[in-house]
């Protein structure tokens, strides 16, 4: 394991200690390391925008506290959700007196915390809605969708949520875009190697040289189908079709983009993967107005991709492309 | 033999529970490295160790009730995954039983792991049979009622529960993990112990030797 690290058991802390130190716009919560918000927040009759999640998903989840975005996040341990407290304090920290909608994927941990966290809201007396991101269709069959996991759409429904909530939008109103965004979300993974958790030391899960999972998790969760690699031309057909005919996407559509590197992919081969997705999209007759390529939603060290589409309305164009700032995700026109 | 505990004079049932998981930290990593991350022993020790320094630091030794409420409070604020809310809910559902009480008998026993395993159920949505930590539990609450209802003294219904848990893990082998990450494994996920149910009947064995060793 060859790794620019410390203690592997710190990690998780020595990573915050150096985002804090590169990015004063991001403080952590009192009390609670393990919360990180927004300086501005909250913002007096604002809704708030919080998430949370495991660590090893950089720049997720913290990478999207921001202007316009989240704006506060949970911290977990590597893969693992973060605590029930971290949650509630990441609540506390997002609250404006408008109400707060928690916006997460869908992983049995996440759930339990996040529920254990409401009861804490409750009884502090802050409104929180929340909406669970499952847009992983490899994760479950079409009609199971309450069984499928959030993968790297969740960003989008941050984004739209965010730029809802920033433009004076009720608790009501950012959950109903937040929802909408993540029901006409649908992403794929095709993983190419496995990933080491430094405190394990060893490979998470393991994929043959030569081999390719189709559907493959954020944590290295088993998916469709391993088979040998097949040209990036082939992956993005195969990407693609899985995605186009769950929601279904039709001809005609106006979507969002993101195509998200692993971790160990390199930004040449996502755009090489990127141009055979755009011309099987536009053969499909699907207009892109949003195109977002790079490392948004990694898993550690683990070389592969991931594809996200977002079937747009006017709305939710608006939202996509309203201006934003932060680690992860920048929109021009946002104040820093 | 009594059958009755002083609470108050019990705490070292907790750091009993302490030492079984730091002692098992290895083998629950080994286990959940099979079909999960390979990180429950790493995870629950960590949790059970930070009790440990919260119950050491008064200069004595809380009672039983509320060294659980500890680890309860311990497990929720200082480890995420699953495992810290359901641990969590389990040992505060406990201590929220013996709240107010002296004495703790093998009624009070019991009624406190009933209520201690429907927090957990009520935080999850794990079934006997999904291949998670419900799998020790519901059996070896339902051992230790039977075992009462049938006539049993507190220390022979702690060993009908501890046989149960015993029971119910090794049911966890052949299992199909149903719920949490394991579930993504399909049938992958048979043939291995769940990592959850193993440190729960190390959880349950301690507890009942340890509260033996009071009567």
């Amino acid at each position: 394991m060859n790794r620019v690290i410390n203690n592997p058991d710190l990690v998780v802390e020595d990573m915050l200690k150096g985002i804090l130190c590169a990015h004063p716009e991001l403080v952590s919560a009192p009390g609670n390391p393990r919360v990180i918000k927004h300086r501005g927040a909250p913002l007096a009759g604002k809704v708030g925008i919080v998430t949370g999640g495991g660590s090893g998903h950089e720049p997720a989840f913290i990478g999207y506290v921001g202007e316009n975005l989240v704006d506060a996040v949970a911290v977990g341990e590597i893969f693992s959700s973060p605590t029930a407290k971290s949650f509630f304090d990441a609540i506390k920290a997002a609250d404006g007196g408008a109400g707060v909608a928690c916006l997460y994927g869908n992983y049995a941990g996440d759930n339990m915390n996040v529920k254990m966290a409401l009861k804490l809201a409750d009884r502090a007396g802050i409104a929180v809605k929340t909406v669970v991101a499952n847009d992983d269709v490899a994760s479950a069959a079409r009609g199971d969708e309450a069984k499928r996991r959030g993968v790297a759409g969740e960003i989008l429904m941050w984004k739209a949520a965010g730029a809802c909530a920033a433009q004076g939008g009720t608790l009501d109103q950012v959950i109903e875009v937040a929802q909408r965004t993540i029901a006409q979300t649908r992403s794929i993974g095709i993983g190419l190697t496995s990933c080491t958790i430094p405190a394990v030391g060893k490979a998470n899960f393991h994929i043959a040289d030569g081999q390719m999972e189709v559907g493959i998790g954020h944590h290295g969760e088993p998916g469709i189908s391993v088979s040998a690699i097949v040209p990036a031309t082939e992956m993005a057909r195969i990407m693609v079709d899985a995605v186009l005919g769950d929601l279904p996407f039709k001809r005609g559509d106006r979507v969002a983009v993101l195509l998200s590197g692993l971790g160990a992919t390199p930004l040449m081969e996502q755009y090489i993967l990127y141009h055979s997705v755009a011309e099987l999209l536009a053969d499909a007759g699907i207009v892109v107005a949003v195109p977002l390529i790079g490392n948004f939603f990694t898993s550690l060290e683990m070389m592969g991709v991931t594809l996200s589409l977002l079937q747009l309305d006017d709305e939710l164009e608006t939202l996509i492309r309203h201006p934003c700032s932060s680690i992860g995700l920048n929109m021009p026109g946002a104040k820093a | 033999m009594s059958q009755t505990i002083e609470l108050a004079s019990a705490g070292q049932v907790v750091l009993d529970l302490i030492e079984t998981i730091n002692d098992n930290r290895a083998y629950l990593s080994e286990i959940d490295g099979a079909i999960g991350d390979g990180d429950h022993g790493i995870n629950m020790s960590k949790g059970f160790s930070q009790c440990r320094e919260r119950l050491l630091e008064s200069p004595s030794l809380p009672g039983l009730g509320e060294s659980l409420d500890t680890l309860g409070m311990t497990l929720l604020e200082g480890i995420g995954g699953s495992m810290g809310p359901l641990y969590g809910s389990f040992f505060i559902g406990l201590a929220e039983t013996f709240a107010g009480h002296r004495q703790l008998d093998a009624a009070l026993f019991g009624r406190a792991l009933a209520r201690a395993i429907d927090e957990v159920e009520s935080v999850g949505s794990a079934k006997v049979g999904d291949k998670t930590l419900i799998d020790t539990l519901v059996p070896a609450r339902d051992a230790y009622l039977a075992a009462l209802s049938g006539g049993a003294d507190f220390s022979a219904a702690l060993s009908a529960m501890n046989a149960a848990a015993e029971r119910g893990w090794q049911s966890t082998k052949d299992l199909q993990a149903r719920v949490g990450r394991a579930s993504r494994l399909g049938e992958r996920s048979i043939g291995v112990l769940d990592a959850g149910a193993t440190s729960c009947f190390l959880l349950l064995k301690t507890l009942a030797t340890s509260l033996q060793k009071r009567l």
